[in-house]
């Protein structure tokens, strides 16, 4: 008797326990989608925590390439996504998935290669006449090959270097209709072009690893360029070109497409990245002396 | 339901379109896991048989550190090589990171323990009255080892099997050290998890059911084998 007694009483506890830390997780936290690249580079773990002081809100970080992110976003999976390829987000709010795109930070692209330089592109400004000469040298060549912001661009890059791209298309059915998945490259692969559909870091590791050249954000490069104890083998060949431009939206999913999204919270939390405060945090966060990122919403007047 | 049936006429119309990506990546997968699987039995097989029959000290504790290493998960063997291979460790200068025999050197520490303690199992279940009369009609070592291998037929091509299913149906090794760069190290498994990183669910589903229809047959051959060594 005194055993069952004990045994229900335990039982409730741990009922009340549950129930109590369930009720919590629904008011304080939201889930993002990011892209690797955000979550390489640190700067999350600088505004998250701030945020969560000024607010009480904790987000729940969930890193991929910016395909899957907005892929999460059109699923209803998570609150808000923040990634960088202007075009797609642009369209993702078109299409009702999100309420609307708030303009954060940019960075820059870089295009990493070993200091034996094979190709000869150091000192090079123009962006697409480097990928030429890595083309024309056939110098081993690192691609995300994930769909991401990164591979968009260098796709992109591809292009405005002329030069005859391999487009693959693959048919698939998605809602019953015909859907084409394409994927381009200069050629070349599994011989000097690696497309190896991985994340920012994994694609550094295996960039440095075979000593070839890549397409990388500036953060990420110098968080793992400066900030971990081994170094990182592969320099800055070349930088400043606009078209290497990287800009940064954070978008709230939209409530009318999906009710459970916690909206009031996401945009919050868009509209904070905005402010004068966590600008200021993305302005000063500094990898070993340098700025990673640039701000680009206009300081509100708070 | 929608995205089943999606992934699943996806699957016929990559397989039917003949895609040569499909068909590379498939390529990859068998030459690999076929290649570790084969070294892996060429070990873990003769390794099994010695076990059983020699008797030495540590014998129990030798199987149940096999035993455990049967949990080994792929992410361990994948560092613990990783680490070699890497162009800073001992084994760098062979630029052997990011390569098919990358894969197949993690798959095989992977596999070998798998065929050893199998046929351990297989060749200890043979009734022990085989080994006697072989030797006491003066067979030596070897001849009586080919007279129980011919009677433990059946749980030695299971051991194999297993092993095959394991290396084909494995991620962590292929991805930390083959890479999965395309048309090069990418095999079924780590294609299906890029797809899915991607987003393009519906892909990563179809080469889901090619993976499995292609494990379909394979163990449709295996079975054959295994149904003639009953006989």
């Amino acid at each position: 008797m005194k055993k069952g007694c004990f045994l229900i009483f335990g039982a409730v506890v741990l009922c009340i326990m549950i129930v109590g830390s369930v009720s919590v997780a629904e008011e304080k936290v939201i889930k993002m989608s990011t892209t690797t690249s955000t979550e390489n580079s640190g700067l999350l773990d600088i505004l998250l925590p701030v945020f969560k002081k000024d607010t009480g809100i904790s987000v729940k970080v969930l890193a991929k390439g910016t395909g899957a992110s907005i892929r999460d976003g059109m699923d209803g999976n998570v609150d808000v996504i923040f990634v960088h390829a202007k075009a797609r987000e642009e369209n993702f709010v078109a299409e009702g998935y999100g309420t609307k795109r708030y303009p954060v930070m940019h960075n820059d692209f870089v295009i990493l290669g070993p200091a034996f330089d094979p190709a000869g592109i150091k000192g090079t400004k123009d962006a697409a006449k480097a990928l030429r000469k890595i083309v024309e040298a056939k110098s081993k060549f690192v691609s995300r090959g994930d769909d991401s912001g990164t591979h968009t661009k260098e796709q992109e890059l591809w292009q405005a270097a002329g030069l005859s791209l391999k487009t693959e298309t693959k048919e698939i059915v998605k809602k019953g209709k015909k859907r084409n998945v394409s994927f381009k490259s200069p050629g070349g692969i599994g011989e000097w072009y690696f497309s190896i559909g991985q994340g920012m870091g994994k694609t550094l590791i295996f960039a440095e690893e075979k000593q070839g050249y890549t397409l990388a954000d500036r953060g990420t490069f110098l968080n793992y360029k400066l900030g971990r104890k081994e170094g990182f083998d592969l320099d800055i060949l070349c930088a400043g070109d606009p078209a290497l431009f990287n800009p940064y939206g954070v978008i709230p999913v939209n409530p009318k497409k999906y009710p459970h999204v916690k909206y009031e919270m996401a945009d919050t939390f868009a509209r904070w990245l905005i402010s004068g405060k966590a600008q200021a945090l993305i302005a000063n966060y500094k990898i070993q002396g340098q700025q990673a990122f640039f701000p680009d919403a206009v300081p509100d007047t708070k | 339901m929608d995205f089943f049936v999606d992934s699943l006429s996806s699957a016929i119309l990559l397989i039917g379109s003949l895609d040569p990506e499909l068909f590379e990546v498939i390529g990859v997968s068998l030459k690999v896991s076929s290649t570790s699987t084969l070294i892996a039995s060429l070990v873990g097989i003769p390794a099994g048989f010695l076990i059983t029959f020699r008797e030495f000290r540590g014998k129990a504790l030798l199987i149940t550190v096999l035993n455990t290493l049967l949990a080994l998960p792929t992410v361990v063997i994948g560092l613990f090589v990783y680490a070699f291979i890497s162009r800073r460790g001992i084994f760098g200068h062979l630029d052997l990171l990011y390569t098919q025999e990358a894969m197949i050197i993690g798959q095989v520490i992977l596999i070998i323990p798998i065929v050893t303690t199998f046929t351990i199992s297989a060749v200890s279940r043979i009734d022990e009255r085989y080994r006697e009369t072989a030797l006491t009609l003066g067979a030596n070592a070897l001849q009586t080892a080919w007279v129980v291998f011919r009677e433990a037929r059946f749980g030695l091509v299971a051991a194999v099997i297993m092993a095959f299913g394991r290396v084909i149906a494995e991620v962590g090794i292929s991805m930390m050290l083959g890479g999965n760069a395309k048309g090069f190290t990418r095999t079924m498994t780590t294609a299906m998890a890029l797809e899915y990183d991607k987003g393009e669910f519906v892909l990563s589903v179809a080469l889901g059911i090619v993976l499995l229809t292609v494990s379909f047959a394979l163990n449709i051959i295996f079975h054959y084998f295994q149904g003639k060594a009953r006989v």
